[in-house]
């Protein structure tokens, strides 16, 4: 610790002078470079339009309240498909991410190549966001569940993919060396000395994905990939902003019950 | 938590005999059989009711083969003008919006902490988090939009609310999970509140608030690739024009685009995470 001598007192500091001048150094780019990505966005935006933005603000919520009740009846379908394309869509996330994650754990890779192939695969499924693979697979296997279920499976696989490989690879090894010493087999020794260590992170990471993919699925129809956003899309369009207040209160209520569901189940697993 | 209904003396002779089994995760007989009955009538119920063309599906094969085959021939030419001022704005929102986010997710985040804000303080700030989290980023976008006019500011003040929930849920945490003793130390020296949060909690989370903000830069960028497509700025309307004219050279070179920077960003603050801790 460094002590800085002004005249008779010696002054405590905590870092050195040199750590200190680096710190406010970076501390000045970070402000500099704030000012200047603002100066950008500002540039960009036309501030004529929010003179009266907080007009536009109170009659959106004006014509939000009462939410119109009337439509509930006919939302029940889509948000039996919202649910529907999260959770089918969380399982085959899960189908595929579950192998991925073996080879690409560094303890479990059968090879170094294929564990590379494996973490690119990972980090290009989890840097795409699922509205955008909805987007892609609508032109490819046209609009309805089916494009938002595959879309919200291929964002699955890098996110499961990721969290899963790296608790394989926190895994105790002595476990696996006592089954090995046994004589089993390679796949004997996954599953009885890897596997019953991570099926715990493994239920944990499954639920709260789906959890999150409730609430991406509830978006997808904006792209035109089916469940309550197609209706949310329908309602804005046709700036019926109390049909839009009524399907936020479903979703609102939905996420609610999920969130409640995968802390439950979480729980209860581990 | 679960009792095993086998005895153990049993489980030992059973084993003597090779015929040992694991013990299920669920013990009661009936509750697995019907859970896992129930699971399996539900997904054939889903799947019942998605309704898959495969005509269309056959159709589309081609233009899914062609947008796999231009991951090999990525155009980033012809549009390089366009795709360079989405990239551009979409940092510059990324970086703005945490900024911001972050700053307003500190106090919030602070009221939030059970062991340090008074009961009123803590149902106000877990309100708002449970506002911002519960909603899509695109979801909070539209309305923005609708207030703010086209643009990136809306997606700047989408992405700081964004934030706010994100971060304060996550501190907020951090902060229940301080140790006790410094909070005690500091507060028997006479210290003021603000002084108390200032050195007995803000060195216990800095480490965490710093890594968490990082997680979080690279979070809104990916979100600001998407929020574009409702109309507030990015590089997200770029890339919807370019699949809507499934001119696909083009879409994947901006994903490649969005794929390295997300790369190097988690690279990047890896290394920053390495350095504060």
């Amino acid at each position: 610790m460094p002590i800085k001598q002004m005249g008779e007192q010696k002054i405590w500091q905590r870092r050195e002078p040199l750590k200190q001048y680096a710190i406010w150094a970076g501390w000045m780019l970070g402000g500099m470079l704030f000012v200047f990505c603002w100066a950008l966005i500002s540039q960009n935006t036309i501030w004529e339009f929010l003179y009266d933005a907080d007009e536009q603000a109170a009659s959106l919520i004006g014509r939000m309240i009462p939410p119109d009740w009337s439509i509930t009846g006919s939302l029940m379908m889509p948000l039996w498909d919202t649910i529907n394309i999260a959770t089918v869509g969380t399982a085959l996330g899960i189908a595929i991410a579950f192998p991925l994650a073996f080879l690409a754990a560094r303890n479990t890779s059968p090879h170094p190549a294929l564990r590379a192939i494996a973490l690119t695969v990972i980090v290009s499924s989890r840097s795409i966001n699922a509205l955008i693979w909805a987007m892609l697979l609508v032109t490819i296997v046209g609009p309805g569940i089916f494009a938002g279920m595959l879309a919200i499976a291929l964002r699955s696989i890098g996110f499961i993919g990721k969290l899963l490989y790296e608790a394989i690879e926190e895994i105790h090894p002595t476990p696996v060396e006592a089954v090995t010493a046994t004589g089993a087999t390679k796949s004997q020794v996954l599953a009885y000395a890897v596997w019953p260590q991570i099926m715990p992170a493994f239920a944990g990471i499954s639920v709260y994905r789906w959890d999150i993919n409730i609430r991406e699925a509830t978006t997808l129809g904006l792209v035109g990939a089916g469940g309550i956003g197609l209706q949310m899309n329908a309602a804005i369009n046709n700036l019926a902003w109390a049909q839009v207040a009524t399907v936020f209160v479903l979703i609102f209520a939905t996420v609610i019950v999920s969130e409640w569901v995968s802390a439950r189940v979480r729980h209860a697993m581990i | 938590m679960s009792i095993p209904q086998v005895p153990f003396e049993q489980r030992l002779a059973d084993l003597r005999q090779g015929r040992w089994r694991p013990l299920p995760l669920i013990s009661r007989r009936w509750l697995r059989i019907s859970l896992n009955l129930g699971v399996l009538c539900y997904l054939l119920a889903a799947w019942l009711s998605v309704d898959v063309n495969w005509d269309r599906v056959a159709q589309g094969m081609d233009r899914g083969l062609d947008f796999v085959a231009s991951f090999l021939t990525p155009d980033f030419v012809t549009r390089s003008g366009e795709i360079f001022v989405g990239l551009q704005e979409s940092l510059t929102m990324t970086f703005t919006s945490t900024v911001i986010g972050v700053l307003l997710a500190i106090p919030v985040g602070l009221g939030a902490a059970r062991n340090i804000a008074p009961r009123p303080v803590y149902f106000l700030c877990r309100g708002i988090i449970a506002l911002s989290r519960t909603f899509q980023e695109i979801i909070i976008a539209i309305l923005f939009v609708a207030m703010f006019g086209f643009g990136p500011l809306a997606g700047v003040v989408t992405l700081a609310f964004a934030t706010i929930g994100f971060m304060a849920k996550l501190l907020a945490e951090d902060i229940e999970d301080t140790q006790r003793e410094p909070l005690e130390a500091i507060r028997a020296t006479g210290a003021g509140w603000l002084q108390w949060i200032n050195y007995a909690v803000q060195p216990q989370v800095m480490p965490r608030l710093i890594g968490l903000s990082l997680y979080r830069l690279d979070i809104n960028f990916r979100e600001s690739a998407v929020i574009g497509i409702v109309g507030a700025g990015g590089i997200g309307a770029t890339l919807n024009t370019s699949i809507n004219r499934y001119d696909y050279d083009t879409s994947a070179a901006i994903l490649l685009l969005i794929i390295l920077i997300v790369l190097l960003s988690e690279y990047f603050s890896g290394y920053v995470r390495k350095w504060t801790q």
